[in-house]
Formats: C-alpha cells, sequence, structure tokens
C-alpha cells in the first residue's frame, strides 16, 4: 500500500514535469490520477480492506500525496494560463494620476527656517498683537513723540495713540513686562511702514530677538548673531558688525554679511558695496530697561531684528519684494 | 548729507584714500552709502580742437566751428564766443551731457545751421567764473580725452546715510572731526578775524526772547554797506561740491557757515525789519506768514516765531520770510545765528510739511556753545566778500547757559558690558580725539568723562560704551557664546497648530498665502454682509496707502478672494489656497482690537489637474468639505458635524450649498458656495467654494493623540442598505440613527450612492450605505448579523418613513 503510494506519487510529479506547459496532457494527467475513477481515488478507496488499526495511517498517508499532486497539478496548469494569456502591455511612461502638494509660502518657510535655528539656541517663541499701543511701539522702546527717529518709520495709525506696529520690538517691552530675567524669546510676525514701492511693501515680516540676563555682553551679541548667519547661510560668510543708530539699543549694530550674489565683487543688489545690510542688533538701552522695571545695573541684554522677506530674496534669489504677496500660484510653486 | 574731498581736506590733511576713508567712516557707525566723483559729468565733455572756422550763414555775431574730438571725424559746433582760431583747444561737451547748472546738450540746430555739441566757458562747466569766453586748454592736452582726466580733475563725494542721533555730522567739521579719529591726524578749525569797523551792534539792532524754554540763545551781528551779487567763484564751488546751489553772496555765506560749522544761520535785511528789533515769541492760533518760498501758512498756537517790531518775519528754525529777505538792494545785514530747541522745531516742520537745511539740523540739536563763533565766521566772510562794515559788538541774548554734564565711567563695568576690557589710556585716546573730556574718576576703575557739546546724544555709561567699541572698531570685540540651560525650549502651542494645519492643507493640495492685513474699505459690502455684522465694522487707518488698504480685515476671505482675481487674470485657472492669520475687531471700551486668527481657503476650477485620466470636472461644495473632513480627522477633532445654514444666516456663500462646520456641538466657521452676488462684486466668474474656521475655537476641540482601538482581530460581515425616502431627509439624520439602532458590534456606516429619478418617485431618492459589523470578541455568525441587520433596517423605515426598493 505504502510503497504503491510512494510510486503514484513519484511517477505523477514526473508526469507533471514531463508535461509541464501542455495544457492537455495536464488536465489529462489530473483525471488519470484524481479523477473519479483515477489510479489514487481506487487506491483510497483500497484502504477500507485493510486491517483497522493499520486504516488511519494508510488514510494520513493517501490524503497527503494527494493533496501534494493536486496543488502541484493546480500550480502547473495555473503557469500554462499565465503563458496562454500574456499581460496587456501598458504605456508606462503615460503620466501617473496625481493631486500636485501644495507648497507653503516662502515667507513662512524663511520665518520656520530662522525660528528653528534660534529654537535650538534655546530661545523660546512669543507673539503679540499687530494693532499696538505707541506706548510699546515707541516710547516704552526710547521713542518719544517728536524724536527725529520716529522718521526713521512711517507709520500708520488707528487713532493718536494706537498704530499698526511697525516693527516687532514691542514685544520685548511686553515680554519683559511678564517676566523676570533670564528671558531669551523670539518673536516672528508682520509689521507694517507707511511705504510702498519697488523696495518696499506696506507690510512685511520681522524675527525680533532678545536675551537679557546678568552679565550679557556684546561679545555674546556677536557670537549668536554670527552663529545663526553662518547656519541661515554658509558657514564661511563672513560678517561686518557695524556701529549705527537705534533709539532702543547702546551700542546699536547693523550687521552686514558678505553679499551671497557676486561674493563681495560688488554687483547691483548689494549696491556695489559688496556688502549686505541683514540685521539691526544692539545692547538693550538701559531706558527700555527702566520703563519695564528692571535695574538695568544688574541686567545687560541685546536685542535683534531681522527682516524675512529680505532673508527670503537672497536665499532664493527673488528681485521684487512685491512677488510676495502677489501669491501668483506660478511662483508658490517654486517653493 | 554730501561731503566733498576738497572741502573735507580744509580741516584736517587726508592720509587715507577715498574708500578707506569711506570703509572708516561706515565702520565707525557714520554710514558712506557711496563715494561718487563730482566731475563725472564731465566724462562726456572732451578736449576739443577747431580745425575748420566759418562765419555762420545768417547769425553775424556765431561761427560755425569744426572741432576734433578724437571721433572718426570733427563735429559741427555753433559757436558765440570771442577769439575763435583755429588750433585753439577748447571743451566740448558732447550731446548728452548736462552741465552743473542743469542745462542738458543734444544735438540741435543753430538758426539753420547743425550743431553736434557745445564748446564752452570756465563758468558753464563749473570750472570757474568766466562765462564770456571759451576756457581755453593748454596746448599738448590729448584731443578727444575726457576733460577731467585731461585736467585731472577729480573730487571725490562721500554720500552719508546718517543716523538721527549724530547731528553733529551735518557739518563739514563734524565730519572731520571723525575722518581726523579715523587717521590719526589733527583737527584744523578756520580761525576768524574780525575788524569792527562799523557802529556799535547795540544801537543798530535789539533782540528780546519771551520764549525762552524753545530759544534758549539768539545771537545776532550785523553788518553795514555790504553790496549783494553773486558769490565768488571758491565759494559757489565748495556749495556746488556738496550739491547746494549758490544764490548771492549773503545767502552764500550763510549756506556756507551752515554746512562749515553744523549752526544754521539766517540773514535778515534788517533795513526791512520794523524798529529794527527781533522778538522771539510763539504763534497766536491762526496767524498767517508767508515764507521764503512765496506761500502763505497758517500758523499753529505754540509755533515759534522770529517776529520784528511789528510781524512775524520767520518761522524759527524753519523757514525766513518773504518781507525781510535778501534783495539785490539790500545794504544792512542782520546776521541770526541762534539755538532752538529740537522737538520744538521738529514739531514746527512737520505740521508745516517743511522740512529745510535748517530744521533738520535743530531738530537733531545744534552746538549750543558755537553761536558766537557762527555768527563772527559769517560776519568776517560777508565782509570780505559783500565789502561790507562790521558793526561792534555782538548781542548775546542767552537765558539757558549750556552746562557740560561729566559721566563716571566705571571700567568694569564697561569691560563686562562689551565683552573685552580695553586699557584705561586706549578708551581716554580714543574718547579725546573726538573732543570728549576726560578726567581721572573717583578711583583707579573710574574715569569722568565729559561729553563735548555737539553730542546731545551722549548721557550715560553705555553711550560712552557705544563711543569706544564703534572707534576701536566692533571687530575688536570678541566672539563669544553664551551659555546655556540644558533644560530645552517650550514650545509654542499655537504655532504647533498652525504647522500641523500647513502640513496637512499642504498635503491635500493647498498652497499657502499671505495677503495683506488691511483691505479695501468696501470689501464688507461686496461680501454682502448685512450693515449690523461686526465685520462690516473694521478698525480704520487714519492715513492709508490707497483705499484698497483702508481698513484691517475682518475676515481672511476677501484677501483670498482678490488673490482668486490676480490668478485667474495670470490665466491660472485651479486655484487651491489657504491663509493662516489674524482678523481685527474692535472690541467696546478697549484701546487695542481684539485680534482672532482664522484659517481660510479656496477651491476653484478644476477638481483634477489637467490629465488622460478623467475628463475635466470644475470643483465643488463637496471637494472642499471633503478637505475639511480630512483636516479635521487628520487633527482628530472629536464629533464633527456639517449643519446645513438657514438661508438668512447665509451671506458671504450661497444659500442651499452653505453649512456650518459643527465640532462637539460648537460652530468652528463655515464652508460653501461664493454667493453668485459676492462673486459678481469680486468680478469672478467661476465658482469657487471657501471654508473659514477659527483656530482659538479649534483649538479647544484638540484633543491630543490618544492610542484609543485595538486593530480588530476577528473578520468583518458586511451588509449593504438601501432605503428610499423623502429627498428633504438629510443623509448625516439617516447615518446617525443607523449609528445609534444599530448592535453595539456594528463598527461604521458608509454612504456609497444617492440615487434619484426613475423608478424612484420624483420628491424622494435612495441611499445605500454598507454596513460593517464586527465583534472584538468573535466572528460573527451569518444569522446574528441578518437578524440585527433587519432589526435596524425596520427602525430606521419606522423612524423616516421610508421603504425598500423592489
Amino acid at each position: 500500500m505504502d510503497a504503491e503510494l510512494r510510486g503514484i506519487e513519484q511517477e505523477t510529479l514526473k508526469e507533471i514535469e514531463a508535461a509541464r506547459g501542455n495544457r492537455e496532457a495536464l488536465q489529462a494527467l489530473q483525471v488519470r490520477v484524481l479523477g473519479r475513477k483515477g489510479l489514487l481515488t481506487q487506491l483510497l478507496r483500497s484502504i477500507a480492506a485493510l486491517a483497522p488499526e493499520k486504516r488511519p495511517e494508510a488514510g494520513r498517508e493517501a490524503n497527503r500525496v494527494k493533496e501534494r499532486l493536486a496543488s502541484a497539478l493546480e500550480a502547473a496548469l495555473r503557469d500554462c494560463e499565465a503563458a496562454a494569456r500574456p499581460a496587456e502591455r501598458i504605456d508606462v511612461t503615460l503620466p501617473g494620476r496625481m493631486e500636485p502638494r501644495g507648497r507653503l509660502h516662502p515667507i513662512t518657510r524663511v520665518t520656520e527656517e530662522i525660528c528653528a535655528i534660534f529654537s535650538q539656541m534655546g530661545f523660546e517663541r512669543v507673539e503679540g498683537p499687530e494693532v499696538e499701543k505707541d506706548y510699546y511701539n515707541f516710547e516704552a522702546l526710547n521713542i518719544p513723540k517728536n524724536h527725529p527717529a520716529r522718521d526713521m518709520q512711517d507709520t500708520f495709525f488707528v487713532s493718536a495713540d494706537v498704530v499698526l506696529r511697525t516693527h516687532t520690538s514691542p514685544l520685548q517691552v511686553r515680554t519683559m513686562e511678564r517676566r523676570r530675567p533670564p528671558v531669551r524669546v523670539i518673536a516672528p510676525g508682520r509689521v507694517f511702514r507707511r511705504d510702498s514701492d519697488q523696495t518696499h511693501t506696506p507690510m512685511f515680516h520681522q524675527v525680533e530677538g532678545l536675551w537679557v540676563d546678568e552679565s550679557v555682553s556684546f561679545g555674546d551679541l556677536k557670537g549668536t548673531l554670527t552663529a545663526f548667519v553662518r547656519r541661515m547661510f554658509d558657514e564661511e560668510t563672513a560678517l561686518r558688525f557695524r556701529p549705527s543708530f537705534f533709539p532702543f539699543t547702546e551700542p546699536s549694530a547693523e550687521v552686514d554679511i558678505r553679499c551671497v550674489i557676486c561674493r563681495g565683487a560688488g554687483c547691483r543688489v548689494c549696491k556695489e558695496t559688496g556688502w549686505l545690510e541683514i540685521l539691526g542688533s544692539g545692547m538693550v538701552h538701559p531706558a527700555v530697561f527702566e520703563n519695564v522695571g528692571y535695574e538695568s545695573g544688574r541686567y545687560s541684554g541685546f536685542a535683534f531684528g531681522l527682516g524675512v522677506e529680505r532673508v527670503a530674496m537672497l536665499k532664493y534669489g527673488i528681485d521684487d519684494l512685491r512677488r510676495f504677496f502677489e501669491n501668483d500660484l506660478r511662483f508658490l510653486a517654486q517653493f | 548729507m554730501k561731503i566733498s574731498l576738497s572741502w573735507l581736506s580744509q580741516y584736517t590733511a587726508i592720509r587715507k584714500s577715498p574708500p578707506e576713508i569711506a570703509e572708516g567712516l561706515t565702520r565707525a557707525g557714520i554710514a558712506v552709502d557711496a563715494v561718487v566723483d563730482r566731475f563725472g559729468y564731465l566724462d562726456s565733455v572732451r578736449v576739443g580742437r577747431i580745425v575748420e572756422l566759418s562765419p555762420h550763414p545768417s547769425a553775424p555775431r556765431l561761427t560755425v566751428c569744426r572741432v576734433e574730438t578724437g571721433e572718426d571725424r570733427p563735429r559741427t559746433i555753433v559757436c558765440g564766443a570771442p577769439r575763435l582760431r583755429i588750433g585753439l583747444l577748447a571743451p566740448a561737451a558732447l550731446p548728452g551731457t548736462v552741465l552743473p547748472d542743469g542745462t542738458p546738450i543734444a544735438e540741435t540746430s543753430v538758426r539753420g545751421v547743425p550743431s553736434e555739441g557745445m564748446l564752452c566757458s570756465a563758468g558753464e562747466l563749473g570750472l570757474g567764473a568766466d562765462r564770456d569766453g571759451l576756457l581755453e586748454l593748454p596746448a599738448g592736452l590729448p584731443v578727444g580725452e575726457a576733460l577731467h582726466r585731461a585736467l585731472g580733475l577729480s573730487d571725490p563725494v562721500f554720500e552719508l546715510d546718517l543716523t538721527p542721533n549724530r547731528g553733529d555730522c551735518l557739518s563739514l567739521i563734524g565730519v572731520a572731526r571723525e575722518v581726523a579719529a579715523l587717521q590719526g591726524t589733527r583737527l584744523r578749525l578756520p580761525r576768524v578775524r574780525l575788524t569792527e569797523t562799523g557802529p556799535p551792534v547795540t544801537e543798530c539792532a535789539a533782540v528780546a526772547i519771551e520764549a525762552p524754554l524753545a530759544c534758549p540763545r539768539y545771537v545776532a551781528r550785523v553788518v553795514e554797506g555790504v553790496t549783494v551779487g553773486p558769490s565768488p567763484f571758491w565759494l559757489q564751488e565748495r556749495l556746488l561740491s556738496v550739491g547746494m546751489r549758490p544764490i548771492n553772496n549773503i545767502v552764500d555765506v550763510t549756506n556756507f557757515v551752515m554746512l562749515e560749522c553744523g549752526q544754521p544761520l539766517h540773514a535778515f535785511d534788517l533795513d526791512r525789519l520794523a524798529a529794527s528789533r527781533i522778538v522771539v515769541r510763539t504763534a497766536r492760533a491762526g496767524e498767517r506768514f508767508v515764507t521764503l518760498d512765496g506761500k502763505e501758512r497758517t500758523l499753529e498756537e505754540g509755533m515759534l516765531l522770529i517776529c520784528d517790531g511789528r510781524a512775524p518775519v520767520a518761522v524759527a528754525g524753519v523757514m525766513g520770510g518773504l518781507d525781510s529777505e535778501i534783495r539785490g538792494e539790500t545794504t544792512r545785514v542782520l546776521i541770526e545765528s541762534a539755538c532752538f530747541e529740537a522737538g520744538s522745531v521738529r514739531r514746527t516742520s512737520k505740521r508745516l510739511g517743511l522740512p529745510t537745511e535748517a530744521s533738520r539740523r535743530f531738530e537733531k540739536g545744534v552746538d549750543p556753545t558755537e553761536t558766537v563763533r557762527a555768527a563772527d565766521r559769517a560776519a568776517q566772510l560777508m565782509a570780505e566778500i559783500a565789502g561790507g562794515r562790521i558793526a561792534r559788538g555782538v548781542i548775546d541774548v542767552h537765558p539757558r547757559p549750556w552746562r557740560p554734564q561729566p559721566i563716571r565711567l566705571d571700567l568694569e563695568r564697561t569691560a563686562r558690558f562689551l565683552g573685552v576690557a580695553f586699557p584705561k589710556s586706549r578708551i581716554r585716546g580714543l574718547l579725546r580725539a573726538i573732543g570728549f573730556e576726560v578726567a581721572p574718576g573717583a578711583s583707579r576703575r573710574e574715569l569722568q568723562v565729559t561729553p563735548p557739546p555737539f553730542r546731545p546724544d551722549i548721557a550715560r555709561p553705555e553711550d560712552l560704551a557705544e563711543e569706544i567699541a564703534r572707534l576701536a572698531g566692533f571687530d575688536e570685540i570678541p566672539v563669544t557664546l553664551p551659555v546655556l540651560p540644558a533644560a530645552g525650549v517650550r514650545p509654542f502651542a499655537r504655532e504647533e497648530l498652525r504647522r500641523r494645519l500647513r502640513e496637512i492643507l499642504n498635503g491635500l493640495g493647498f498652497s499657502e498665502v499671505i495677503t495683506y492685513s488691511f483691505i479695501d474699505a468696501r470689501d464688507g459690502e461686496r461680501l454682502g454682509l448685512p450693515a449690523q455684522d461686526p465685520r462690516r465694522h473694521p478698525v480704520a487707518l487714519l492715513n492709508p496707502i490707497a483705499e484698497d488698504q483702508s481698513v484691517l480685515r475682518t475676515s481672511l476671505l476677501p484677501g483670498l478672494l482678490h488673490t482668486l482675481r490676480f490668478n485667474l487674470d495670470q490665466q491660472n485657472r485651479r486655484v487651491k489656497i489657504f491663509e493662516v492669520g489674524k482678523v481685527f475687531l474692535p472690541r467696546q471700551g478697549a484701546e487695542l482690537p481684539a485680534e482672532p486668527e482664522r484659517l481660510a481657503g479656496l477651491w476653484s476650477g478644476p477638481r483634477a489637474i489637467l490629465s488622460w485620466h478623467e475628463r475635466e470636472t470644475p470643483c465643488d461644495f463637496f471637494d472642499l468639505k471633503g478637505t475639511l473632513e480630512a483636516l479635521l480627522d487628520a487633527l482628530h477633532i472629536p464629533e464633527v458635524r456639517f449643519a446645513a445654514l438657514a438661508d438668512a444666516a447665509c451671506d458671504v456663500t450661497r444659500p442651499g450649498r452653505s453649512a456650518a462646520i459643527v465640532a462637539a456641538g460648537e460652530p468652528l466657521g463655515i464652508v460653501g458656495e461664493i454667493h453668485p452676488r459676492v462673486r459678481s462684486a469680486f468680478d469672478l466668474k467661476p465658482e469657487a467654494f471657501v471654508f473659514e474656521i477659527d483656530l482659538e475655537i479649534l483649538e479647544g476641540h484638540l484633543g491630543g493623540l490618544r492610542h484609543r482601538q485595538r486593530v480588530p482581530r476577528f473578520p468583518a460581515a458586511v451588509r449593504d442598505l438601501t432605503v428610499i425616502l423623502d429627498a428633504g431627509i438629510e443623509a448625516q439624520a439617516v447615518r446617525e440613527t443607523l449609528l445609534q439602532e444599530g448592535p453595539s458590534w456594528m463598527e461604521r456606516a458608509v454612504l456609497i450612492d444617492v440615487f434619484s429619478g426613475p423608478p424612484i418617485p420624483p420628491g424622494q431618492r435612495s441611499l445605500t450605505f454598507r454596513i460593517t459589523y464586527r465583534s472584538e470578541e468573535r466572528t460573527l455568525e451569518d444569522a446574528a448579523v441578518n437578524a440585527a441587520h433587519a432589526e435596524m433596517t425596520a427602525r430606521v423605515l419606522a423612524r423616516f418613513g421610508g421603504r425598500l426598493p423592489g
């Protein structure tokens, strides 16, 4: 019995191999072995004739062989069919189905990049109102009414004492009023100036930074901003700290970087100077500390502000500021 | 402010090259925007040689010259100058040249004869006073060479971009002081020597100050017997070199002295001052006065005036009056050299819209100790140039003398503050070089520093630290990095939300836009908002740039609609955009408006990008609704429903196609099709769909990401259910009933078909839901599923009065 089973198994497997690709032969083989009057079927029937104690063992073995042969035959038949019916050819160069991903506005992209760098340096994000009291926008920043420094920023007024903030610097005062040192914050946001031409839009974006603690030095300001610029542009970027004037810092420094377009040789973008103004900064003015109730003898700190559009223009080679707010999708799709 | 090197060199020896000076000044905080050679205009003025002369056929006084200019053929130039001869070298201005007085040279025709340029006199070229004959050039100059190169003329002019604190640099001497400090050279101040041969000044005029707060000092000198006329060439040239137009010798002297030392002066015709008196007082409201420029000005109360015995003769520190100005026949001059309070001058100049050379200087503070010297200098020059006699003595009314204010400079603190310790001797040297007095302090670690009177911006030790740092050079301060605590940084929750919104919407194909915070005052009306809607009452700007940017937005939708308009104009038809930003709503009794933050999106144009996969179809309500469903799902906002907006509640969006977006019973915002009326108000043809939601409310529904359920282990049983119902019954209500009435092991019900039309009677429709049943404990038996499904079906039919198909 056993030997017979094995014989059928081996024999049939050989025949399947021989008939590979021949559908009729395989079907005939299927009938001859597994059909109702097939070899294996007959053999299975003869199990009944065995001694009862041998039946289970023989039954299991017979079923195993039956299953093995059945699946081998089926697989061989499937192969035949696949070979007989080749897949319909497709033009793989036809475009796929897709919904293009939307893009981040370049200003958002650059703001996030700037904030990420400062966040890694331990600056915490804060935000404040865009419609601001004259006090926070000017007075508390040591810019009294009728000070010539008010000419530096043309202001939109909502009322005599309420303005659209002309810079993000009010956040310096608002933050220090609420917190005691150490203060280390970054404040991005929209700002407004009454100016509109090819190089000015009445709204633009700034990022303000402030670090106040015991014994923060001008050297720390230089170090922090140098580290920032090198991360933002590249490690080789040359910087120039140039004395300037802001009423709320003393000393004040304008930070220039080597022109990223001409590498310092002089070009239209840097007005032939080889340098690009990128940041305004300085040590927090003692009058500002007095206005927020900090002891200026005890604390010192630095503040800085940078124009996001300016950075974006340099990074992406955009030559017209107005592109940012037209929102032409052909422009936005490039980011 | 422009500073010419030739003039600058009168006050200090020039040791460095112009680019070095420019870089040095810039690094010392006096930004040099550009260095321009003021003889640049001579680029197109060539050394010309006359090679042929012939009389003008119709004008006996003119000559037709043929002039070699180094070009391929001689030029024909008609000239009226005397003493022309063949072989003469003279300046030939080619067409395109602009002469210093503004005259452009062009190819022209002089009484019928073409003229291709102009032969020039010294006066015409700004190189001398002579205007009668041609500037005869030395023989041997190369013909055709540009004149400034041929003559070696060069005068670099520094264009300074001064910060408002450096009023002292609005003068040649002020800048020379910085250049001297930069180079280590000495500052040479002009010496003033007066010969007073006139009558005592007190017999000529009198001065009274009635407003001592606004006028701490008023100095007057008198020069008699002057002859008003053009200034000598050297004086004209000095003024021209810094871009100031010469007027007459008296006015030119006042301007020269102002440019030299920064003290604005005014010259009055003394004979036109009533009672030969000067009275300094404030204006009465509504007083009228005609300024030098011939305009009548209405003055406001408190503006400071200079008056004579009768009426105003000048707006103090801003502009003189027409009546008392210097004229051709003037012989007696009163020179005003005064100090006016900075704020007063600034207010007045602003209110009158009249910024002048004088007001620019006064509002930044002029040196109160130079007042007499400036008057002396002007008197001396006038006497020299205009031939007058200086009255004896000076009137000096000085109610509030300047007092030095010494500052204690703690050297250790300064070193800590700057991050570098400069030696005491270095600090002393740096500060003295720019006119500060430095004396030993109370201890070895201190200095006592007295800022000079021309530096009113210096009042504190920090100001001194800046002077030290800028003079030493910011480069000398070492770069240090502060030590950071390792605690890390708290994230800003709202920004995290914005970042997720942007990311999700980008993924769904929406691009971010940024539009102005101000919009058109008419946009509220264009949106179709009812008159009492708070969005119709925006915060208005007092001084907008343009009407379409005159109020603060109360909704993000106008910005999106204008952006759509702009993109359609650019032939961008498929517009999927969103903006995150603040809107501004006035608050009763509060100074500042509320600034709630919103998210708004817009979709217009085709549903899918143009492709071969499907025919182009326009997007519809459900495209945008789907976007919101995906967005809110990705944010894990629970219990989101969309509720049809009552027609009366629709303004921006179209009735019947508008929904409130609701989370756990609270409205987040709206979504809908733009109302056709709004579309036409914004001049939009295609349909557009918008949503706008409030971020603060949305934020309140953020549950945070939770691991809620196990992934199912047992197979699901799926049954479809089709019911025929009144078309007015909302699908959402049916679905919610299914979920409510089904067994606890009903997993979900998805609407897979909506059908109306035969054989379904009008007014009804069929809804088909695919319902998934799944138990968490076992594989479900068919019979149990069928029974539950049937029971639920019956309840739904009973509830809505529907029937099954067939």
